[in-house]
């Protein structure tokens, strides 16, 4: 077998083995039971107590949400304050600049949403502190929020009538000091030992072999791509994200930063079934996923790996695949893989540039974004699975005709409103965004011409993807758009926050009035949602609502570039 | 309400120094003990500092190995790639000049044996490594210009070989060339 291709089988299957073990430990501490990591409840303890909170006050699913969006206020708000301010903050060594107002909107909602759009280079465009005390402080608690807002779905699935779904803050404290802390201490460790830097000082000024003066620039990197990765975050610390080779230097940090961002969404996938004692559920939701994921994935890795017809005709040798915007030491196999996995979870950092994609995986990378629902953001994810569950069930129901049920809960007419509104949201938001764009581009093409590095198909490509990586909260982009602009700035900045709040509130609420209801106990005429049958149901809705709605689009762009190339 | 907020100002707070103190703090504390001692891995020569290990740097003299096409052009505090697309007229023309310019100087060479990665760019633009088929089709025209033998030349290329486990086969450049100066004595 080809190596580069064992070496992806390696890095996914070692994430599978460990995310099992790991649902099952996530399971345990949100439910409260003991657990080898108890020695930290007096930390925890500490934390309540500098926050004045009760952490063994049960909230209703409003309550959630009031404290859930108040806290996010805060992050805000600080987050703004730093970015405006940052060229006045200490642990600036190089003299970077504040930013811009629309900059620092669109770069605090950004992190704010656990989105990463970045329309500035690190290396250049943030500071030290802006780097610890705003990004990489968001990149821990967006990943936890995601994570409790997660827990309070599991804990209205229960079985029985409850208003009661559990303590936000506690949820939300022991994702950070009992997971995302010690896991982004082994990675951040791993890639300080294989070269990455975690130092204070500027840049370093060199003169290189041939005599040409080089500035390198450096930080305390380690420990924030450590939680970039793991969090689902993706905002790299260098402009080159995880190409550049001090951010991601051999194949194993590879490995291990990949491995990172998988783990928790596929964990917390397992921790679902494990939380409500039916583990058959959470395989027919993994199964749903992994088929999905993989049918995004082959297509890239071929593509990839066979490289760019246009340069094969030239004559040169592409046995390594198509290099435009790849590392030697990652090759193509990892590099597609890697993107594949950063779309469909809504991580969004880069270890190749996915504006020189081929084509049809530039499509595969919209579409793990569209559906935004194959293992998905760490807690959000799921989130955005269950809204399709939900409508799966509906929809089997009537084909049945009987009242649809979902864990022993009649599915109604409000809950589907909800899941609809949230299900309809996502192409809303792409497809307005982008038409609206492409509109203003056609009308003076001449005023926009720093808009898209490229022309034709693939342009419009760079402003759809845009959009649809602002949707999904991935951050990740078609790099080549010149998307440092008011418009860019701040339609974006509109569409992330939209597209993360209500897509949290959304299924919240679906829970919370669920949970509420009469329990109905299975019996012969249930629905069985932890079937195949019930699975391929699930996966034609996800493929029906969220790929075939961009299907005109995609053929205007990453299809006809395709067609026009082979 | 009220109470939330001046609540979850005050958590935010707590989690900060955990976070972004506390956190950074041990990480920093154990790259003391890695190498570079999470300065960067410097590499030296005759005493001066001409590099880091895992930052590629330019070598576009035909007396060194060349290093891969960079749209930052090696700047290593403006790391970018360069994000054209694949059918992309303008960009395939400057692919297919690098080919032909390849070629010139490197008489001898077909096509066919130049690998992708000589005549495309990298994603950071700072890509410290080419594959070993790309450090030995420029064996010929280093070996020429330092008036070494070929062989010689050839045997340093494959003991610089760092083989991938996983990934690809690999060749630093920067070390490939302080080897080479070594070599030639210089």
């Amino acid at each position: 077998m080809n190596k580069e291709l064992l070496g992806i089988l390696v890095i996914f299957g070692s994430t599978v083995l460990l995310a099992l073990p790991l649902g099952r430990y996530l399971a345990t501490i949100y439910r409260g039971d003991k657990s080898w990591t108890d020695f930290l409840a007096p930390l925890e303890r500490l934390l309540f107590r500098a926050g004045g909170i009760d952490a063994n006050r049960s909230m209703t699913w409003q309550q959630h949400l009031v404290a859930l969006l108040t806290i996010n206020l805060a992050w805000f708000i600080w987050a703004m304050f730093v970015f405006c301010t940052q060229g006045l903050l200490p642990l600036n060594p190089d003299g970077n600049p504040s930013m811009t107002p629309d900059q620092a909107f669109n770069t605090a909602i950004s992190f704010l949403v656990n989105c990463n759009l970045q329309h500035y280079s690190g290396e250049s465009g943030a500071t030290y502190f802006s780097q610890l005390f705003a990004v990489t402080f968001l990149q821990f608690v967006t990943a936890a929020t995601g994570m409790a807002a997660c827990v309070v779905v599991f804990n209205a699935l229960k079985e029985g009538t409850t208003e009661k779904l559990g303590n936000f803050y506690a949820y939300f404290v022991k994702s950070i000091t009992r997971v995302l802390l010690p896991i982004a201490t082994v990675v951040a460790l791993v890639l300080v030992f294989q070269g990455t830097p975690m130092n204070w000082a500027g840049k370093a000024p060199i003169v290189t072999v041939q005599g040409d003066s080089v500035n390198v620039s450096r930080g305390p990197a380690a420990a924030m791509i450590a939680i970039k990765e793991l969090g689902t975050n993706g905002g790299g610390f260098f402009g080159a994200n995880s190409a550049h080779p001090l951010e991601n230097p051999t194949y194993l940090t590879n490995a291990v930063e990949n491995f990172a961002l998988v783990l928790i969404p596929l964990a917390m996938v397992f921790a679902f079934g494990y939380y409500l004692k039916r583990p058959k559920l959470s395989y027919m939701v993994f199964g749903v996923m992994t088929v999905g994921f993989l049918m995004l994935l082959a297509p890239t890795v071929y593509y990839e790996m066979h490289g760019n017809p246009a340069i094969a005709q030239m004559g040169a040798d592409q046995r390594l695949g198509a290099m435009e915007g790849k590392e030697v030491r990652l090759g193509a196999a990892a590099s597609a893989y890697w993107g594949i996995t950063n779309t469909v979870i809504s991580c969004g950092s880069v270890n190749s540039m996915h504006d020189s994609h081929m084509p049809i995986s530039g499509m595969a990378e919209l579409l793990g974004m569209m559906t935004n629902a194959f293992y998905g953001g760490v807690g959000v994810g799921f989130l955005n699975f269950f809204v399709f569950v939900i409508i799966a069930v509906f929809i089997s129901g009537l084909m049945v005709g009987r009242t649809p049920e979902f864990m022993g809960k009649k599915i109604e007419a409000r809950e589907m409103k909800i899941a609809i509104i949230v299900a309809l949201l996502h192409p809303l938001l792409i497809l307005t965004g982008t038409a609206l764009s492409a509109h203003l581009y056609a009308g003076n093409p001449t005023e926009y011409a720093g808009w898209l590095a490229n022309p034709g198909y693939h342009g419009f490509s760079e402003m759809l993807y845009e959009f649809t990586s602002s949707a999904a909260n991935n951050g990740s982009g078609f790099e080549g758009l010149g998307d440092n602009t008011p418009w860019w700035n701040i339609s974006t900045g509109i569409v992330m926050v939209l597209a993360r709040y209500l897509p949290i509130i959304g299924p919240v609420a679906i829970a919370g009035l669920l949970a509420r209801k009469k329990f109905i106990p299975e019996s012969a005429g249930t629905l069985r949602v932890d079937t195949a049958t019930f699975g391929v149901m699930v996966f034609f809705v996800i493929w029906i609502i969220a790929a075939l709605a961009f299907f005109p689009a995609l053929a205007l762009g990453p299809l006809a570039e395709h067609f026009t190339l082979y | 309400m009220k109470f939330q907020l001046f609540s979850a100002l005050r958590l935010t707070l707590a989690m900060m120094v955990l976070c972004c103190v506390l956190y950074p703090a041990l990480v920093w504390a154990a790259a003391q003990l890695a190498p570079g001692h999470g300065e960067g891995v410097q590499i030296a020569k005759n005493g001066r500092v001409v590099g880091f290990a895992n930052v590629g740097q330019k070598f576009d003299k035909p007396e060194y190995f060349n290093s891969r096409p960079s749209a930052a052009d090696y700047h290593a505090d403006a790391s970018s790639g360069s994000n054209k697309g694949p059918s992309n007229p303008e960009y395939l023309a400057v692919v297919k000049a690098r080919l032909d310019t390849f070629l010139l100087q490197n008489p001898g060479v077909k096509a066919a044996d130049v690998p992708a990665e000589l005549i495309t760019a990298s994603g950071s633009g700072l890509d410290p490594h080419l594959s070993p088929a790309g450090a030995l089709v420029q064996v010929p025209r280093v070996a020429r210009a330092r008036q070494l033998d070929a062989a010689r030349v050839e045997a340093l290329v494959r003991q610089q070989i760092e083989p991938g486990t996983l990934g690809p086969d690999h060749v630093n450049v920067l070390k490939l060339n302080l080897a080479l100066d070594a070599l030639a004595g210089r």
